[in-house]
């Protein structure tokens, strides 16, 4: 695996040299050349794949003992590969050929990151947590950028650092490159954490929210800077509040209006369905790409788009393109964000950027670990007055701690202007080394560190029936408590635009057939498949097509509880019809019941019945929806073997409840009497009551 | 109003200290309790069942039936009244009132076991301490019922289930002859033990009368 390595940055490094040579192979005119090596024709693009081969073999490599990822995330891991891998081609060039340029960084890296962090974001906790992360975005970075520069011009004026030729607006241009919280960062690092979802939500809300400010920060400096001291006016720092406005709303709506577009594109794809998940690609890059073309902030618009388009494109689409759109993103989002550490990596080994000067490095990391702190601290005291579920300080700490610099701050730093910033180099530098101490330091620390301050970890279990159905109460209750008491709060609001959103909206921007499966409570609930259900028990088990398998390991001995008691029920049983036949041929049911893959796949096949496959699928997509763990490698596909088994179990016992019950004439609670007396069955009664219980249980399964 | 005013501050002062609402809270809960019963002195469900909003609410009648419930006043009578008065109106309000930060460890226990038990109360329509299994899937039949899709016969199935999954939790060995009778106030607890209630179950009482912000009750 090394030598493949080697033996691939070898030919890369090799490659570039035969660039420089004359290339005369093709133009000699003495006959024809069966095989001619032209490399000019290809090295670009070849040179690019190359790379991304290098990247994912890299990542190959350091996922090959996960026990090391346990400890030190990934993302440092692959810096550290990056170093390597440019050592050798420094070794081999004596010239860094290859470096993380900001342009392929910004427009092909970094937009299918963000679109995917867009796409798969949380809206309910996002919405919810808005004020907060917003806050935090805003404030919080200008607070950073401000102190910081303010700081290292102050310590520049104390002489700390030495003869450097940095004015106090570009100590502020640079404050305002390193006050970024970054994405990629963030998510590389909490994702083998687990902390808690609103922890969680809040510092990977900022570190998206917060691209809109650094936009503004970073050109008004910028222009500042340009435009020299002199010319500094209130004019001038009145444009730059408004152009933030500007900037983030603008990025927003646009990000929002092209969101919008996809949804209605996706309701109209039905014959397409083998391209529709294209369309989401390309539109939200071409939302990136609009942004920034007008000067708004493109990260806002992109992570808006897949904000927006989610819902709609989920219930629009085929389950297939559902699958690939999903999938897809992973795969493009991972890629990007391995090339990019490894290019992290490998920029820095290159002689000719770096410039040390102690004292710059060491107060900027000083002063950013310290301001993000006190930041944290006094945004969150502030918030805390009006929130219901306080930010306890143990969180506060991880949430300072999290303020990781990433590749955002290195790209933005290589696009300094050499001309008006001479010590470029420095900067350059001083954010490299920020950012393997962020990622590196802080990463290989925060899983420790969480667990040491014991911080609520993520919520593993899902919501039972019973939980959801509570939440659900929850709602209505509080929406009418408003109503009843004349008060309008958030409840109010979330109605209203619940209703909205019913009415125009989804009326707008989903197929009509998506519109009707809309369900609240389970999306996919509808009757077609309860029926189809219930038919399709039926008709298994007449065909005794569901095979109960022995097993050793159970839960529940059956056997030894009923084994004589059902055998009493029996006669009464086979006087009925058809849905007991199968019980027939296992009269004692096996200790645990499991559905025999094969022979369910078979059925499936035979049958070839559309909705029995939806069916499957979407058997545990109401309880795969609620979890919110973000997860950059893993897919929330439920393929818990034990959740079958448990929902089989359930419905036999309950089966056999129901049976013991209408056999002993033990009076279930008269309740159950009472409702099958008033269904409309012409049926014998003892029969009717099973047969009413019996399918409402079975549909249970399908829960 | 100029007679009663004397009358009614008296009376703030008492249910400030039994409700944990401020003295403007009240006056405002006050104004809009007159604005509610019409000017009269007790509500009655008519009352309540005439405000517009709550039309589309698909468990008003079990909210409304809260606020006449005697359980959720402090003594523990059972049955409900015909009509409540202000302090009634203002003792179920204020379950739904916000905690501060300044609430200690033990009032938040006791908030939230009194918003499980307002929950349960609201279940439990027969008063007998448990929620059966038929008071349950009428409670979900309610809650779907907004929803046409899912007509009564899925809405029973989901209560069926979600009780068999309490049962199952609960009486973990149970065999076919227990009956199980249905959910006590402690198993109630027990489920929502986890369920994160504080940002749940609150309403934010404004200090400012909102009642004349927005047209009709």
């Amino acid at each position: 695996m090394m030598i493949l390595v080697l033996l691939l940055c070898c030919i890369s490094s090799v490659a570039p040299q035969e660039s420089h040579h004359e290339h005369d192979g093709g133009h000699n005119a003495t006959g024809i050349s069966i095989v001619t090596f032209k490399w000019h024709h290809v090295e670009t693009p070849y040179l690019i794949a190359l790379w991304v081969l290098v990247s994912f073999l890299v990542k190959l490599l350091i996922e090959a003992n996960h026990n090391v990822t346990n400890y030190i995330p990934e993302s440092a891991l692959l810096i550290c590969f990056g170093f390597i891998l440019g050592g050798m081609i420094w070794g081999a060039d004596k010239v860094q050929t290859f470096k993380l340029t900001p342009t392929t960084f910004f427009f092909y890296l970094l937009p299918q990151i963000i679109l995917d962090t867009g796409y798969s974001m949380p809206n309910k906790l996002f919405f919810t947590n808005l004020g907060a992360i917003l806050i935090h975005a805003i404030i919080g970075t200008c607070w950073n950028a401000a102190t910081l520069g303010l700081s290292l011009w102050g310590c520049h004026q104390g002489g700390a650092m030495g003869n450097i030729e940095i004015g106090l607006l570009q100590y502020l241009l640079y404050g305002s490159l390193m006050a970024a919280v970054d994405p990629v960062a963030v998510i590389a690092v909490f994702e083998q954490v687990h902390v808690n979802e609103v922890l969680f939500i809040l510092v990977f809300g900022e570190s998206l929210l917060n691209d809109g400010v650094t936009v503004v920060l970073f050109n008004v400096f910028d222009a500042f800077v340009s435009l020299g001291g002199g010319a500094i006016d209130a004019k001038e720092i009145v444009k730059g509040i408004v152009s933030f406005f500007v900037v983030a709303f603008g990025g927003s709506l646009l990000g929002t209006v092209f969101g919008l577009l996809i949804s209605l594109l996706s309701r109209c794809t039905k014959n397409i369905q083998i391209i529709e998940p294209g369309f989401i690609f390309v539109l939200g890059y071409l939302a990136y790409l609009t942004a920034e073309m007008l000067s708004l902030s493109s990260i806002l618009s992109i992570v808006f788009c897949g904000v927006c388009c989610q819902k709609y494109m989920n219930s629009n689409m085929d389950e297939n393109s559902i699958q690939t759109v999903r999938y897809a993103m992973k795969v493009f989002a991972n890629g990007s964000e391995t090339i990019i550490f490894v290019f992290l990596g490998i920029s820095a080994i290159d002689k000719t950027i770096w410039v040390w000067n102690t004292g710059f490095i060491l107060l900027t990391l000083f002063f950013i670990l310290i301001y993000r702190f006190i930041g944290v601290f006094i945004l969150t005291w502030f918030l805390n007055r009006s929130r219901l579920v306080p930010i306890s300080f143990v969180e506060q700490i991880i949430m300072g701690y999290g303020g990781l610099r990433g590749a955002v701050a290195y790209g933005l730093a290589v696009n300094l202007n050499e001309t008006k910033i001479k010590e470029k180099n420095l900067m350059v530098c001083t954010t490299l080394i920020v950012v393997y101490f962020t990622v590196i330091l802080q990463g290989v620390t925060m899983k420790p560190l969480v667990q040491w301050l014991n911080v609520k970890r993520a919520a593993t279990v899902d919501l039972t029936l019973v939980e959801k159905v509570q939440n659900k109460v929850f709602e209505h209750m509080l929406v009418a408590i408003e109503d009843i008491s004349g008060q309008i709060g958030d409840n109010y609001w979330r109605n209203k635009w619940r209703n909205f959103e019913e009415k125009w909206m989804s009326r707008l921007l989903l197929k009509p057939s998506a519109r009707k499966k809309q369900d609240r409570l389970f999306n996919v609930f509808h009757q077609l498949n309860l029926q189809d259900a219930m038919e399709y028990v039926k008709e298994g088990e007449h065909r005794g097509s569901l095979e109960f398998i022995r097993n050793e390991s159970a839960f529940v001995d059956f056997k030894k509880k009923f084994g004589e008691d059902y055998e009493e029920a029996m006669p009464d049983i086979m006087a009925l019809n058809d849905p007991v036949s199968a019980c027939r041929r296992d009269p004692v049911p096996s200790v645990s019941l499991e559905m025999h893959e094969q022979n369910m796949r078979g059925l499936r096949e035979a049958e070839g019945i559309n909705s029995h496959y939806l069916l499957d699928q979407h058997l545990y997509k109401s309880r795969k929806q609620h979890r919110y763990r973000f997860s950059r490698s893993h897919l929330d596909i439920n393929q818990d073997e034990n959740e079958v088994q448990e929902i089989f179990q359930r419905t036999m016992r309950s089966r056999l409840e129901s049976f013991k019950s209408g056999k002993m004439g033990v009076a279930p609670p008269k309740t159950i009497t009472k409702h099958t007396k008033r269904e409309p069955q012409p049926k014998v009664q003892p029969s009717a009551r099973f047969n009413r219980k019996h399918k409402s249980l079975l549909c249970c399964v399908y829960l | 109003m100029g007679a009663t005013q004397t009358h009614s501050e008296y009376q703030y002062e008492n249910m400030v200290g039994k409700t944990g609402f401020s003295t403007e809270q009240i006056k405002n809960l006050h104004m809009r309790f007159q604005q509610l019963s019409g000017n009269e002195k007790t509500l009655r469900r008519e009352h309540l069942k005439n405000i517009p909003a709550l039309a589309n609410n698909p468990i008003k009648t079990e909210i409304i039936e809260a606020f006449f419930d005697k359980r959720n006043q402090l003594d523990n009578e059972l049955g409900s009244y015909e009509e409540i008065g202000f302090e009634e109106f203002l003792m179920v309000m204020s379950h739904f009132r916000p905690l501060s930060i300044k609430t200690s460890e033990e009032e938040r226990t006791a908030m939230r076991r009194q918003k499980v038990r307002f929950l349960f109360n609201m279940h439990d329509t027969d008063g007998d301490g448990k929620i059966t299994l038929e008071e349950y899937r009428k409670a979900v039949e309610e809650l779907l019922s907004e929803s046409g899709t899912i007509g009564q016969e899925g809405a029973r199935a989901i209560a069926d289930a979600a009780m068999l999954e309490v049962a199952s939790t609960n009486v973990p060995n149970m065999g076919p002859d227990d009956f199980y009778e249905g959910i006590t106030f402690e198993h109630f607890e027990e489920i929502l033990k986890d369920l994160e209630m504080e940002s749940r179950m609150h309403v934010r009482f404004l200090d400012m009368n909102t009642a004349n912000l927005r047209c009709g009750k």
